[in-house]
């Protein structure tokens, strides 16, 4: 874990102060609106659709012990004893009233954490993979890296007022679960001919309005450059990105318009500029982070009694072979504890759920725990060995639901329940789905699916890249729901297609069973997934089980 | 022919704790729909909501919001408005658990 500078605490403090000072003078009428508004933006408070929403960051998804339950404290202290995690590893406050705040803010600073650089045309919360520093197919560890790009980032005098927001993500590994090639900039770490770890870096992804899979600019670039060439890109898109559009105004865009090519070549003159600042700062920066983020000591163990315990326990097993993924020690396993029960909110957790997990990750895996951009939460290290113990307890919470990479693992955005720009709902299309398959009794059957929800254009939600997306509209004052097919957010990452129009609220569940009842009729075996039988036979038999009367009109 | 003026609401949030109001015809602002004044004439919409807008102090972005006349007063139009009356669905929440009051 890393381990908070003194420069980060006074830094977080003198923000917490400047802030509370700004929200009374709000309450006392002397800063209008217009006025406080870019000053809570700053702070990550959002006024919502019924009330005020405080988005706290998570840097690089990893959380102590000890801050989990600084959040379970502040979600029961001001808010209505839960919260929400999001897609870009960051946790939401729905309900905290503007006076109360300021407090909420010193009770984050002291378990160091803080809303800052959650809002507004900044660099913002750096994700990684959340299996980082666990996985077994990893090259390095890439949050130390994170970390010296939030240290970077935070507050850098020059990039406070971007053309837009601009999202950075990293991963260590092969597979790709921070879905880089949808950032701003998109970090996976590659070798050299010589072994030596760098990044090969990726442009210009993002979804959104326009979505896009980003594109490599570099395809390798050493550690130790990594910062004067990410401050070059920003640095060429701080002045060629497009001030007079919003919607044009996102690095995608500027990498669309100009070529990758051409802003390679601006890139890597502005790198050659920077670079020299650069000198030795980096690796000595970076040297004293590494320091800061002390690997946990574990030896190889064996699995003693977890063969007998899962033959014994047929919950126990489904929950072994769904949600524990391999770890870089034998005889230990990452943990995923799903925060999709059948009919809950992705991504919600009660602060009773949170407390049991931080007891949980003292106990069982060094104090850590993740936050997954798919809306879970993670135990990186656990003894194989100690799985019963740890399922036992997860089942006590309501935290122990076997579905993680299955259909009711779904992202799903707050939409039109919370958020002030959506234009329809989409917790409650997740929940519907979650548990209308669940009584069919066909999600083990169906298998590895992702299905992922938004509930405007902004796709936050990542509907994109679903292998069933689900984008929430509004059409002429109805909601209606958009379903797209084919996407990935993996290293094989694709935007989905739009097969056909839209379906009323009430429409989307049949739908959906339609398309995934196809499915189960075309596969050639249990062993070939929803998006690689979509791969092998195309869009034409899904569209004809989602719009089943278009079908019988076009063979009339 | 003028298009006809769908009547309106003056909406917006408390500032103190978000929660969604309405103007009412004696100018204060209230948690509950039914209780707003429903305005029928453009011109008037528009100085209500200029009014609305100058209490800094009190509520964050008014706007109109289109509604209709109901047995109980108006109601609203657009689902997103309907919501906005509720809180969201996926927990009692919101008005739908407070009782009501004035600001
Ligand atoms: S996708 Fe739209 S509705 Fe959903 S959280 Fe983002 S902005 Fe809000």
């Amino acid at each position: 874990m890393y381990d908070y500078s003194d420069f980060d605490e006074a830094f977080v403090r003198r923000r917490a102060d400047e802030f509370r000072a700004q929200v009374g003078r709000r309450i006392d009428g002397s800063l209008t609106e217009d006025e406080f508004r870019p000053l809570r933006l700053m702070n990550g408070l959002y006024l919502q659709l019924h009330a005020y929403m405080l988005r706290v960051a998570i840097p690089y998804g990893t959380l102590s012990s000890r801050q989990l339950r600084g959040l379970a404290t502040i979600a029961e202290r001001w808010d209505k004893g839960y919260g929400h995690f999001t897609t870009r590893q960051n946790i939401q406050f729905n309900w905290p009233r503007l006076i109360d705040v300021p407090d909420m803010i010193d009770a984050l600073a002291d378990v160091h954490m803080h809303a800052i650089q959650t809002s507004g045309n900044t660099i913002r919360n750096v994700t990684a993979d959340h299996f980082a520093g666990a996985a077994a197919d990893e090259i390095e560890d890439p949050r130390p890296i994170a970390e010296l790009i939030r240290q970077w980032s935070s507050d850098h005098p020059e990039f406070q007022f971007l053309p837009r927001k601009f999202k950075i993500g990293i991963t260590g590994a092969t597979a790709d679960r921070a879905v880089t090639r949808a950032h701003d900039i998109g970090l996976r770490m590659v070798r050299d001919e010589a072994g030596a770890p760098g990044f090969e870096v990726i442009v210009g992804g993002g979804l959104g309005r326009t979505p896009l899979v980003g594109k490599v600019i570099r395809a390798y670039l050493p550690k130790d450059d990594l910062l004067p060439y990410l401050e070059a890109i920003v640095s060429v898109y701080n002045l060629w990105g497009r001030r007079d559009n919003k919607f044009k105004a996102r690095i995608k865009i500027t990498v669309f318009e100009n070529g990758i090519e051409a802003m390679r070549e601006a890139v890597e003159a502005e790198f050659e500029q920077r670079r020299p600042k650069f000198a030795d700062i980096s690796a000595e920066v970076l040297a004293e982070i590494e320091h800061r983020f002390p690997k946990p000591l574990l030896t190889p163990q064996g699995e003693d009694g977890l063969a007998a315990a899962k033959t014994a326990d047929t919950a126990l097993r489904s929950f072994v072979d769904t949600n524990v993924t391999p770890h870089r020690v034998p005889g230990y396993g990452i943990v995923t504890v799903s925060l999709k029960a059948h009919g809950a909110t992705p991504g919600d957790a009660t602060s009773d759920q949170m407390r049991a997990m931080a007891d949980l990750a003292d106990e069982f895996s060094q104090g850590e725990i993740r936050v997954s951009h798919e809306q879970n939460l993670i135990l990186p290290h656990v003894r194989l060995a100690d799985l019963p113990a740890v399922h036992a307890r997860l089942k006590a919470h309501g935290l122990a639901t076997a579905n993680v990479g299955l259909l009711s693992d779904i992202i799903a955005c707050p939409g039109m329940d919370y958020c002030a720009l959506a234009t329809a709902r989409s917790i409650p299309i997740a929940q519907g789905l979650a548990t209308h398959f669940r009584d069919l009794g066909l999600e083990q059957e169906i298998g590895a699916l992702k299905i992922k929800i938004s509930g405007c254009i902004n796709a936050c939600g990542h509907h994109h890249v679903g292998h069933i997306g689900i984008l929430g509209l509004d059409r002429a004052g109805v909601e209606n729901y958009q379903i797209t097919l084919g996407g990935d957010a993996t290293e094989n990452a694709a935007i989905g297609d739009k097969v056909g129009p839209g379906f009323a609220y009430d429409e989307v569940i049949p739908a959906i069973e339609r398309l995934l009842r196809a499915y189960l009729a075309l596969r050639l075996s249990v062993s070939e997934p929803f998006i690689e039988a979509f791969r092998r036979l195309g869009a034409e038999p899904f569209r004809a089980a989602l719009y089943p009367d278009q079908a019988q009109t076009d063979a009339a | 022919m003028a298009r006809a003026f769908t009547p309106k609401v003056v909406t917006a949030n408390a500032l103190l704790e978000g929660d969604v109001v309405y103007l009412t015809a004696r100018r204060t602002w209230s948690r509950s729909h039914a209780e707003a004044l429903l305005l029928t004439d453009e011109a008037e919409a528009a100085v209500r909501l200029l009014e609305a807008s100058a209490q800094r102090d009190r509520v964050v972005g008014a706007y109109l919001a289109d509604a209709r006349p109901g047995p109980n007063g108006p109601e609203p139009i657009h689902f997103r408005e309907v919501f906005r009356t509720r809180g969201p669905s996926n927990y009692p929440h919101g008005k739908q658990e407070a009782t009501l009051a004035h600001v």
